[in-house]
């Protein structure tokens, strides 16, 4: 157990409900002290393989260890080590937000006032002092997510589940959560992210594992997830957006692909292979005498990378399932019914 | 911060292999503790356990006193230990209501990441009810006083006839836990609840003597452990022989306890 480099290890991770495979065969790894994001589309076995790792269930193949200790069999170890917030884990609504956390604490052995003086630090860490004292049933969504974060900290975790943990949160909310992962991280917490913002990912991930259907599809971190779609993309800005239509047709004849023209933002973009035709397009351009604003290449974002690994984009499907909560009941119910 | 290195890791400290039996005890009050500061925190429960019984003390003592015993004075001396074992035996409907919603909230998925005695939130909310049994008990009788109930026997026995529904409804709420645990929402434990705690509760001698039904029902009513709990409180607060019904009342309860309890357990260990 001296050697533990991976905080979270999971190995051919198989769950089904009924006839539903939720998981078929997921391997994971999360190195001790960074943020492993796990990246999917609404029901593609994220909350699943968040679930098995908070001993909340069962798998029924494959093995996943917490530092080194076996989920199943090692279960109470785990939940020594573990923190889950999640679209499930949930506070107790008829508890004012300091009991809440009071009754944490006392759960997990410290003493009265102890727990007491943990609580209110996390609560004025989330912004909650005010608050406090009311019932979690009167809070805002948003309080009510810091709330059960807040919860999730009681113990101070070594791993830290967050299941979809800004969903459904404002920017502003939403920046306050990546603001706490990224001063839990460096405090030395390892964090798994389950999330569908591809954004998200982006910003808090050390490495990336893309699921869909059960399967893990794509590991790396964001570069290499972003350099592994191949593809980059030129993006030019005439400074008179007179030109923007001559740069296009330029660009379509050297690159031979046809380029986006953003007419709102007065930018060309299209996709490249490598950087080698770029001397020329400049001279093209200079030769012609059109003037450029902005001329730029970057790599293909990660959205463009799932929409290449995938076939969909991540976030297509989340709008069509609007109705989230009602969904999250099924699988509830499904899980509850398998075992 | 894709590309930061990381902090070397801390050691991972030691932990243990199981909770101790003190962290058993210590998990269950905690958690019992909750349950009582619901039902102190949420008005419309504390209003309920409050009104409950008088209601029942005064409808039934006014609308059937007079019918039934002629008068509603001695009525009240007859119903009202009766009406304690009745407004117990529905508060221990509260158990399984409670364990249903905190099982559909995802409450207890919270508790099951903890390193907590598994079967702690069972044991909790169970500890926390017997406040609210005796809460029950208590306003029973306080308002019961208000209305002219007056205890015949002696102090000793009046606590005695408390401590005997406790230990009934201490009981009773494992099968509603079980329920609880079973059921798919809080109100199938109140609908389940009621057609099982209806037959118990009025297919006795609680409101009336039983003389008057018919043969049938008296039989059912002979082998209703409410009827002998019934029979015991009236002995332990208006005099009588009351041994035998203690008795059988205790045995009921044991007997209750041994089968509902380990079947609320494994259904509680499965579904959670």
């Amino acid at each position: 157990m001296e050697d533990v480099t991976y905080a979270i290890e999971t190995h051919g991770l198989v769950k089904r409900f009924g006839k539903t495979t939720a998981l078929a065969g997921v391997d994971l790894a999360a190195r001790t002290g960074s943020v492993l994001g796990l990246l999917g589309p609404n029901g593609a076995g994220k909350t699943t393989a968040v679930r098995i790792l908070a001993t909340l269930l069962r798998p029924d193949g494959g093995s996943a260890t917490v530092s080194g200790y076996d989920v199943v069999r090692d279960a109470h170890q785990v939940r020594q080590l573990i923190g889950l917030t999640g679209q499930y884990a949930s506070v107790d609504e008829g508890l004012s937000g300091t009991n809440n956390l009071i009754m944490i604490g006392r759960l997990l052995g410290l003493t009265r006032s102890d727990a007491r003086a943990r609580a209110a630090e996390l609560l004025a860490r989330f912004e909650l002092t005010d608050a406090a004292g009311r019932a979690a049933k009167t809070y805002s969504g948003g309080m009510r997510r810091r709330l059960d974060l807040a919860a999730s900290l009681v113990g101070r975790p070594r791993v830290l589940y967050l299941d979809e943990p800004t969903t459904g949160l404002d920017p502003h909310s939403r920046n306050e959560v990546w603001g706490m992962i990224r001063r839990l991280v460096a405090d030395g917490t390892t964090v798994l992210l389950t999330t569908q913002y591809l954004e998200e990912a982006d910003q808090l991930a050390h490495d990336i594992a893309v699921i869909d259907h059960g399967t893990v599809i794509a590991t790396g971190t964001p570069d290499e997830l972003k350099a592994s779609a191949g593809r980059q993309v030129l993006e030019v800005t005439p400074a008179s957006r007179a030109d923007l239509s001559a740069v296009a047709e330029l660009l379509e004849r050297l690159i031979g692909a046809a380029p986006a023209v953003g007419v709102e933002s007065g930018q060309v973009s299209v996709q490249v292979e490598g950087g080698r035709a770029l001397p020329d397009i400049i001279r093209a351009f200079e030769d012609r005498s059109i003037e450029l604003a902005e001329f730029a290449l970057r790599r293909a974002s990660l959205d463009e990378v799932f929409l290449a690994l995938t076939g969909h984009r991540a976030e297509e499907e989340t709008a069509a399932e609007a109705g989230k909560g009602e969904k999250a009941g099924t699988a509830r119910e499904l899980d509850r019914s398998s075992r | 911060m894709t590309t930061a290195t990381l902090p070397a890791p801390a050691p991972v400290p030691a932990l243990s292999r199981r909770p101790s039996p003190a962290t058993a005890v210590a998990n269950s009050f905690t958690l019992a503790w909750r349950s009582v500061l619901k039902i102190k925190t949420n008005p419309e429960d504390l209003f309920g356990l409050w009104l409950q019984p008088i209601m029942y003390l005064v409808l039934f003592t006014y609308v059937f006193g007079g019918a039934i015993a002629g008068g509603t004075h001695q009525y009240l001396q007859f119903s009202l230990p009766g009406i304690l074992v009745l407004s117990v035996v529905f508060a221990t409907l509260g158990t399984g209501m409670m364990l249903s919603q905190d099982i559909s909230t995802g409450v207890f998925d919270r508790f099951r990441t903890l390193p907590i005695v598994r079967w702690a939130p069972l044991a909790g909310a169970i500890l926390g009810d017997l406040v609210r049994y005796l809460i029950s008990i208590l306003v029973t009788l306080g308002f019961g006083y208000v209305l002219g109930f007056r205890v015949q026997t002696s102090v000793l026995a009046a606590v005695t006839g408390c401590l005997l529904l406790m230990a009934f409804a201490f009981a009773l709420c494992w099968m509603s836990a079980l329920l609880g645990v079973l059921a798919k929402s809080a109100q199938g434990v109140q609908w389940w609840g009621f057609l099982l705690m209806f037959p118990l509760v009025f297919g006795s001698n609680i409101l009336t003597s039983t003389k008057s039904m018919p043969g049938w029902l008296q039989a059912f009513v002979k082998v209703n452990p409410v009827t002998y709990l019934t029979e015991a409180e009236r002995a332990l607060f208006i005099g009588g022989p009351a041994a035998t019904a203690v008795e059988r009342s205790l045995l009921w309860a044991v007997g209750i306890f041994v089968v509902f309890a380990p079947l609320a357990v494994a259904a509680y260990r499965r579904r959670t």
